[in-house]
């Protein structure tokens, strides 16, 4: 038992106690977001500190490997970029903000501690932690959107960690373990492990947004405050891909069962994303556009999962990044246009290329990654991803992939038009500080590592090579 | 006639379902709470008879359970707090009159 191995999760939490403490004393509420802030680099140092390790503690409940540490450090960023985007828009509608950035705290630690976790209790500890943290946080504004999507949100959150539970025990029974490791020396091929893996399918599809457990992503991302539904959709996604690969891979790796997955990931992954994309069509609300945006990429994501490989696996890990950049980017840019407009509809970004230029050209930007065209870090992310199946004979999925990316093309280039081409109701405004400073950091790496993709490509393969036993 | 692994597993799985049908059939929010309540106890009655059973000397699937229970309690005290909002803003809990925005 080392605590080291623990300390990136443990000092997170520590931060969120004393900014829930601090809230009590300080009368300028600002101060919390720059100690939840300065905070983050707790976590982030004793991550990099790990960054290396190869080690399992806590009777093999927790492994510390660089695939851990970099969803860690995914996650930290996504963290400090929220907690900025959060600054302006918690001073406008939110009360008690203390408890909100603890919350985005103790979501965060949930996230981290998903991507480690290599036991079946401490999965399912983790994954509560982040969902509960997040439930509270779509709740944050009491207001009946705000109330209603906290609503939905939950009852499916249950009732999908039900149905994970009961995959979890149909394994244990059969295997006699909980611990992924064991797990894969005991399994077999039969009808209980394959309808345990389906439960589990379903319990992690949830988390993940993918079809038909999708139902709830559209009026939850509608109805939680801005920087939570861009937390849920980057930060949410991030980490059950992250508990996704740890189980597939390391407990199901071998290979008459992960044939079976892989199919099923592929069926999943072509359904997934063709509903995203086509309902995606016909939203007027860009934040339910941004939802469904977010189904279909869950389906993209899955192409790499259902290539079962090494690749896919590396594949995934870029993607994920590219794809935090890029929706965060533009998630920053939407709040700090609706935290002046006070209206998510699309048509009421009509002329914003006039009213705030600079917001539409990076919110253009960050969409023009999420469709997947060059210079941007979307192309080079779809292309990794879909050479990975192409590698393995997914033909037939990669070609669906490549019209769906198509079509989100239309949905996406829609905002960019009406910010664009259409005339501006109103005169310019000015928009907050740390907004500006959380989208240049996105919008920058969208381009960045648009240009110059290698270095993250390298640290993805490491850390993708890292993941099994 | 004894009571072997069978009968628990029979039992949670027939909870499962009722829970589960209960969860997707019902209106009132606090009902299919308490359906989602009973999905997870059956879960708990298969963790413990496969304990007993599976793993007698190692007890896995009982601390399981404990765990499992921990976090049911604090889902229900998040979900009721939700359901007091709800209730608050609209006087209503059944789940077919939330309907702001398209289900």
């Amino acid at each position: 038992m080392n605590l080291f191995y623990l300390s990136p999760e443990l000092s997170l939490v520590g931060v969120a106690i004393v900014v829930i403490l601090l809230d009590l004393v300080v009368p300028n509420k600002t101060i919390l977001a720059g100690v939840s802030l300065a905070g983050l680099s707790l976590p982030l140092a004793f991550s990099v500190a790990l960054w290396g390790t190869n080690a399992t503690t806590f009777n093999g409940m927790l492994t510390v490997d660089q695939f851990a540490i970099l969803f860690k450090l995914l996650i930290v960023a996504i963290a400090a970029l929220i907690i900025l985007a959060s600054v302006d828009y918690a001073g406008r509608f939110l009360a008690h903000h203390g408890e909100y950035y603890a919350l985005i705290l103790l979501a965060a630690s949930g996230m981290m501690l998903m991507a480690a976790t290599t036991e079946f209790i401490t999965i399912y500890i983790a994954l509560e932690l982040s969902t509960l943290s997040l439930c509270a946080l779509v709740c944050y504004r009491r207001d009946r959107p705000s109330s209603e999507a906290a609503l939905k949100y939950l009852l499916l959150a249950v009732l999908s960690s039900a149905v994970l539970l009961y995959g979890m025990a149909l394994i244990y029974g059969f295997t006699g373990t909980t611990s992924l490791v064991e797990i894969a020396r005991n399994i077999g091929r039969n009808a209980i492990v394959l309808m345990g893996m389906v439960l589990l399918v379903a319990g992690f599809g949830f988390k993940i947004a993918a079809v038909p457990f999708q139902m709830w992503v559209p009026d939850v991302y509608e109805g939680a405050p801005t920087p939570i539904t861009a937390y849920l959709s980057v930060a949410s996604k991030a980490a059950g891909f992250a508990v996704v690969f740890r189980v597939f891979f390391t407990a199901f790796g071998s290979l008459d069962l992960a044939f079976d997955w892989a199919l099923v990931f592929a069926i999943l992954a072509a359904a997934t994303m063709t509903l995203g994309n086509v309902a995606a069509l016909t939203q007027t609300n860009i934040k339910r556009m941004l939802g469904y945006s977010s189904i279909a990429n869950a389906g993209y994501l899955m192409v790499g999962l259902a290539a079962a490989s090494a690749l896919g696996r590396s594949s995934v890990v870029f993607f994920l990044a590219g794809y935090t950049l890029a929706n965060l980017g533009a998630f920053i840019a939407i709040i700090a246009i609706t935290n002046h407009i006070q209206s998510d509809r699309i048509d009421d970004f009509a002329g914003m290329s006039r009213r705030t230029p600079v917001l539409a050209a990076a919110l253009a930007f960050c969409l023009i990654s999420l469709i997947g065209l060059p210079p941007t870090v979307g192309f080079i992310a779809k292309v990794y991803i879909f050479s990975s199946a192409v590698a393995v004979g997914l033909t037939w999925l990669v070609l669906l992939a490549v019209v769906n990316s198509v079509i989100s093309a239309y949905y996406y280039l829609r905002v960019v038009k009406v910010m664009y081409l259409s005339e501006p109701a109103e005169g310019p405004f000015p928009s907050s500080g740390a907004l500006k400073v959380a989208l240049a950091v996105s919008s920058l790496g969208v381009l960045v590592v648009g240009l110059l993709p290698y270095p993250l490509m390298r640290v993805a393969e490491v850390a993708a090579a890292g993941l099994l036993p | 006639m004894t009571v072997g692994l069978q009968h628990y597993l029979v039992l949670s799985a027939v909870l499962f379902s009722i829970g589960f049908y209960g969860a997707i059939s019902k209106r009132n929010a606090v009902v299919i709470l308490m359906s989602l309540e009973i999905m997870l106890n059956a879960v708990n009655i298969t963790l413990v008879a496969l304990s007993r059973y599976v793993t007698p000397v190692a007890m896995t699937g009982q601390v399981f359970a404990i765990f499992v229970m921990t976090v049911a309690a604090a889902e229900a005290a998040l979900g009721l707090a939700i359901i007091i909002a709800i209730y608050r803003s609209r006087e209503t809990v059944d789940v077919e009159k939330i309907d702001l925005m398209k289900w």
